[in-house]
């Protein structure tokens, strides 16, 4: 039950609201509810996983590996808790910041559906169930992000479109390849099947498309230029879910993939993707420099971090290839740069959507994001120019907030593997995040206001400012209490290399011991 | 029969690419639902269809007589198609959408994102 309702919840209040058109006010009450109900169950079933391994659901009674199956591991509910935790602060914030005719046209649905299909990806234990939810989150997105139809936005959204339809091909051929290889499309099997597999080359050439459909998706070098050229043209709230939201589902592919099926051919790209890391981190943060607009800089960012998630875990793909014995339990250097990335991923979710959100307000006051526009904020909002301090200050990696911790445990992992290059690139790429959010604080918050008189500014309400508050306080407490979520990160870490307890939650016990004989492919016809 | 699956799908996946590299946001609507077919087929070519009959179990035994393709190919396939065509059918409205605004098909015209 815990498992599946994150998924058929927002879709049952989706289709609510589809049934009760033209009632906005409805609309945005039942999204609310249904997001706060999805936010309180993904918690649940975090401590669930936590406390009793990994959850697994056959749906329709068809049992594994035939059937499609819901599996939550301790990374699928972290993700989901960062998922329903940003959809339903992206909920409350557009009960008073989404205008009323994008609300009539379905702004409340499209966003229950967006999140039906991000919980649905964080679950799928399924490639082929994996593909379905990511093609039901890019058409959300779609709608999402073109309703409105400006210029900019359509400009944007066929750039948007055309690179994540691209994505998806690759993606399905792979899966193509993989059932014509294997007879498997579940993902427990495939780790089995995979590695059953003795020509290493096969695979890897099996496994490429993959990788190259999920960075796209993660918006990686070099095929990272939709994001920056779409992601500052939809209203303020729809890219502040996407920020959080979207590439990192793409991470979480990879990092699911890597770890669980493709674990020995991808080991072998260690430096590639350690190469491919530090040029994503150098080029989004180069691209930020030159922006004058405050969503089109965090927009650059995002594809900057998006380089230190794939640094956690190329450092980890590393130390395993030069480990001497790969069945033996991963080294400690590897756990710490996986449990690094996972950290840096649940940090980044929130600061960086509490970071659009904030751009949101400043464009909701003044009516543009651009830097030599706006002056002056924090003297007529000094607790939205405090909020967005906290979520900058986190995203550059100052102590005490939770970005320090997770760029610590990277650079910890990274001086353990030996991997020099890598941790001197992530610390300079550090240093100018600071600049480019400095940037935006002295622009924006410091000098003369230009909007001097807060009463002709339009009030910013609890909706606004509650959800921001949230989110920042969130940076402040991972910061401060670092070790739980850091030991949390880490068994996250340990259950991904672990993959035999995927195996057996999903596939049951006796699954191994007919793996370890010489077996034949199941499903394969003659 | 599998090297005329294999030449018609790398031909799709040529074209398909092909007709993206153009500057006409008609043949990029024509690209993007090319590559989809090709990567349908390639699917279904998974499934090895004209090597044996369909997967019918004869009354009293619990496997189909053997040679038989696999029907679930063909099930992806349909989950496909059905997500392709609702994707080519935004596409296509995105880009009449997009000829209404900008007022040429010509993609490079559309910049005004990257400024």
């Amino acid at each position: 039950m815990l498992v599946t309702l994150p998924v058929v919840l927002p879709m049952l209040a989706a289709a609510i609201c589809i049934a009760a058109w033209g009632r906005p006010r409805l609309h945005a009450a039942v999204a609310v509810i249904a997001s706060a109900v999805c936010f309180a169950l993904a918690v649940a079933l975090l401590f669930h996983v936590r406390a009793n391994g990994i959850q697994s659901v056959d749906m329709g009674g068809w049992s594994a590996p035939f059937g499609i199956t819901l599996v939550a591991d301790l990374l699928g509910a972290i993700m989901l808790v960062l998922g329903t935790g940003m959809g339903l602060a992206a909920c409350i914030y557009s009960t008073a910041a989404a205008d009323l005719g994008r609300v009539t046209f379905g702004h409340y649905p499209l966003m229950l559906c967006l999140n039906a299909a991000i919980s649905g990806s964080f679950l799928a234990g399924d490639l082929f169930n994996l593909y379905v939810w990511f093609e039901l989150m890019l058409l959300s997105s779609f709608v999402l992000l073109t309703l409105g139809g400006e210029r900019a936005q359509i400009e944007g959204a066929i750039k948007y479109v055309t690179l994540n339809l691209l994505s998806s091909v690759l993606f399905l051929s792979t899966v193509g390849l993989v059932y014509a290889t294997t007879g498997s499309l579940n993902m427990a099997d495939l780790a089995i099947q995979l590695d059953a597999i003795e020509d290493p080359a096969f695979t890897t050439a099996i496994g490429l498309p993959l990788l190259v459909a999920f960075s796209i998706k993660a918006a990686v070098f070099p095929v990272f230029f939709w994001l920056p050229s779409s992601y500052h043209t939809p209203p303020p709230v729809v890219s502040a879910l996407f920020a959080g939201l979207l590439t990192k589902v793409g991470v979480y592919a990879i990092i699911r993939a890597t770890t669980l099926m493709f674990d020995q051919e991808w080991a072998l790209l260690a430096d590639g993707i350690l190469l491919i890391a530090g040029l994503t981190m150098v080029s989004g943060v180069f691209g930020a420099i030159v922006q004058n607009d405050m969503r089109r800089i965090l927009s650059f960012h995002i594809v900057s971090q998006i380089g230190y998630m794939l640094m956690g875990l190329g450092i980890a793909l590393e130390v395993l290839q030069s480990a001497e014995d790969p069945a033996a339990a991963a080294p400690q250097a590897a756990v710490i740069a996986l449990g690094g990335a996972i950290f840096y991923i649940i940090h980044h979710i929130i600061a960086k959507t509490n970071l659009f959100l904030a751009a949101g307000a400043v464009h909701k006051l003044t009516g543009t994001c651009d830097l030599k526009a706006v002056s002056g904020l924090s003297r007529t909002h000094p607790i939205l120019a405090g909020l967005f301090l906290i979520s900058a200050l986190a995203l550059a990696g100052i102590p005490i907030l939770s970005g320090f911790w997770a760029k610590l445990a990277l650079v910890r992992g990274g001086l353990e593997a030996e991997t020099h290059g890598i941790v001197a690139v992530s610390l300079v790429v550090s240093i100018m995040t600071l600049y480019s959010m400095a940037k935006i604080w002295v622009n924006v918050f410091w000098g003369e206001p230009t909007h001097p008189d807060r009463d002709a500014l339009p009030r910013l309400g609890p909706a606004i400012l509650g959800p921001m508050a949230a989110l920042a306080i969130a940076n402040i407490l991972i910061g401060v209490g670092a070790a739980p979520v850091y030991d949390l990160a880490e068994a996250t870490a340990l259950q991904l290399f672990d993959q035999q307890e995927y195996i057996e939650a999903v596939l049951g016990e006796q699954a191994l011991d007919a793996a370890t004989e010489p077996n034949e492919p199941a499903g394969q016809t003659p | 029969m599998t090297l005329l699956f294999a030449v018609s799908v790398g031909v799709l996946f040529a074209a398909g690419a092909y007709m993206l590299m153009r500057r006409s946001i008609v043949k990029l609507v024509i690209g993007l639902s090319l590559l989809g077919h090709a990567a349908n087929l390639l699917i279904y070519a998974a499934a090895r269809p004209l090597k044996g009959r369909a997967p019918l179990i004869e009354p009293g035994q619990t496997v189909p007589p053997p040679p038989f393709s696999d029907p679930l190919p063909a099930a992806l396939v349909l989950t496909a198609i059905v997500i392709g065509f609702s994707i080519v059918a935004y596409t296509i409205v995105l880009l009449k959408r997009a000829f209404q605004e900008v007022g040429t098909d010509d993609l490079t015209a559309y910049t005004s994102t990257e400024r």
